[in-house]
């Protein structure tokens, strides 16, 4: 018993940082229905960013709560302002273009980052800075609270519930819902659905550099690549959940890291990704627009 | 001389080989309660697209408080004050009725993103504000105690009326109405031509509607451009265009002789 609660800990801080990353996927595809592969890569260069960054400092064996918010912040800065730089000049120059030129544009976007890195960063893994020390924090029944997971736990509620916040009772989460809705109708009505856009991918790219940290405090080893399994798998979670719909991704991440934790504990970890794309084939089967999703039939 | 507050100058809108609009030109005065109307397919929305930058005129071009709108976006143009309805209600549906109206205030809402994270001063009252004034416009139209509804659970008539509540949330200078009353029965449209004069005087605004209901403009216009095949075929006051031999003939045909 204390296993299996150990086992669900485990899953929901991996969820947590699915999570993260899926909600870059959603938020998106909500307002420009496209998926942008090469969210993954921002992800994969806000762990760089703050690798560099800690060495710069000279933080990288300093772990702490100092060190952690540092570099959280460096990473989120770094994703935000490449995440806007993609929008801008990769994707904002095709809006008028067929969603087809978008998507491999993203393709080539992903591929770009991804092999650039191998090229800048060297294409050997790093070793992530230290961000803080993992020891038990309570241990309730034998079941184990380390501090890696009530950080990533308390690091992407307090990201999520500020996303929520910033969605539904901000100006800016408004206009991003009406921009989502239509974006003609929302112009007419004063807002510039450009600088939304630009909004909405800043947000997206944060929370992957908040993920990133998590990931790097918590599996130390980063490389160029790095980005490609999660960001598949966080991919599967948005759509899981729903593609668009913001608590679906959370929901989606959640039902992933879970379950992953559970193949690998009960099962065999050679399992563990077949497992992610087994769920979606079954869900998409009997709900094919995700858990939270709305199935439209277009009215004829 | 009045004060003109929105001026076509010879505005031609071509798709392909079609002249939908064909150099129309006319004035609206500041205050005015006017009237575009003709016929199906005369080309009456195109128009209004031109107006607010949906379209860009191929030739021509629209002016507003004197100012040339050409080259401007739809968000910019309802900066300067001028916005619209549709007349295939087009609600963000899935939002409430509030959210809906708060929307259009986006542009009046100065605070930035860090305002809103850390929560200032500046940002409560701001939102508040526009809160208030979102009620305010909805008890006008009767609709307060429906705000929290979902916008596309509201019957037809309503939905109507929350695109124009909407659009009046972005405090325009003057309004575009596109067959406010399309669908609606004689005693709804009678009601919603009286709220179109009272919220008039009300907000000092300037009206424009589109309607190809004849009789009804009639009512209440005080300035009517008659339009048939992308042409403007008679302009003036609702007596004029009653009797006009071209409009009468656009509305019902020409008699053969013989």
């Amino acid at each position: 018993m204390q296993d299996f609660i150990q086992h669900i800990i485990n899953g929901i801080s991996l969820g947590s940082i699915y999570a993260l990353i899926a909600l870059g996927y959603t938020m998106v595809y909500g307002i420009l229905k496209m998926i942008n592969f090469a969210h993954s890569d921002v992800y994969m260069v806000g762990a760089f960013a703050a690798y560099y960054v800690a060495r710069f400092l000279g933080i990288e064996n300093n772990p702490g709560f100092s060190t952690l918010i540092t570099l959280l912040l460096f990473s989120m800065l770094s994703c935000a302002i490449l995440g806007l730089a993609i929008e801008r000049f990769a994707y904002r120059p095709l809006r008028k273009a067929p969603k087809l030129n978008i998507l491999i544009t993203a393709i080539g976007v992903s591929l770009f980052l991804e092999y650039g890195g191998q090229v800048v960063f060297g294409a050997d893994p790093k070793v992530f800075p230290e961000v803080m020390k993992d020891f038990v924090l309570f241990n309730i029944a034998d079941v184990e609270l380390k501090s890696f997971d009530v950080t990533v736990l308390l690091v992407s509620l307090i990201a999520m519930l500020g996303l929520q916040f910033l969605i539904f009772k901000t100006k800016l989460g408004r206009a991003m819902r009406a921009v989502s809705a239509n974006s003609s109708v929302a112009s007419l009505l004063g807002v510039n659905p450009d600088r939304i856009i630009t909004f909405t991918f800043i947000v997206g790219s944060a929370l992957a550099g908040i993920g990133s940290v998590l990931v790097g405090m918590k599996y130390p080893k980063i490389d160029p690549l790095m980005g490609m399994m999660i960001g598949l798998k966080a991919f599967v979670a948005a759509v899981l959940g729903g593609i668009g719909n913001v608590g679906g991704a959370v929901l989606g991440a959640l039902i992933m890291g879970l379950s992953e934790e559970m193949v690998v504990a009960y099962l065999s970890s050679t399992y563990r990704d077949a497992l992610a794309f087994g769920i979606l084939i079954v869900i998409l089967i009997f709900k094919p627009a995700g858990l939270l999703g709305k199935y439209s039939v277009e009215k004829v | 001389m009045p004060d003109v507050i929105l001026e076509a100058r010879k505005i031609t809108m071509q798709f392909g080989g079609l002249k939908a609009v064909d150099s129309l030109e006319f004035k609206i005065e500041k205050g005015q309660l006017a009237g575009l109307i003709g016929p199906n397919g005369a080309g009456k929305t195109t128009v209004f697209n031109m107006l607010t930058g949906v379209y860009a005129p191929t030739s021509g071009e629209v002016l507003l408080c004197g100012k040339s709108l050409a080259g401007l976006k739809p968000f910019e143009i309802s900066h300067l004050g001028m916005t619209r309805t549709f007349q295939n209600i087009r609600l963000f549906k899935d939002l409430t009725v509030l959210d809906n109206v708060l929307i259009a205030g986006h542009q009046h809402m100065k605070y930035g993103i860090f305002d809103a994270l850390v929560q200032t001063k500046k940002f409560v009252t701001a939102e508040q504000g526009l809160m208030d004034k979102a009620m305010d416009l909805l008890k006008i139209f009767k609709m307060d105690d429906k705000a929290h509804k979902a916008a596309c659970s509201l019957p037809y008539g309503e939905q109507r009326k929350l695109e124009i509540v909407r659009a009046l949330a972005t405090d325009p200078k003057i309004i575009l109405l596109d067959e406010p009353a399309a669908g609606m029965n004689h005693s709804e449209t009678h009601h919603l031509m009286e709220t179109i004069a009272k919220i008039r005087q009300q907000f000092n605004l300037t009206v424009l509607l589109i309607e190809h209901d004849m009789k009804l403009v009639m009512g209440i216009c005080e300035n009517i451009v008659v339009l048939d095949h992308g042409v403007k075929i008679e302009e003036g006051h609702p007596g004029k265009v009653q009797t006009s031999q071209r409009v009468i003939e656009a509305y019902l045909g020409v008699e053969e002789p013989g």
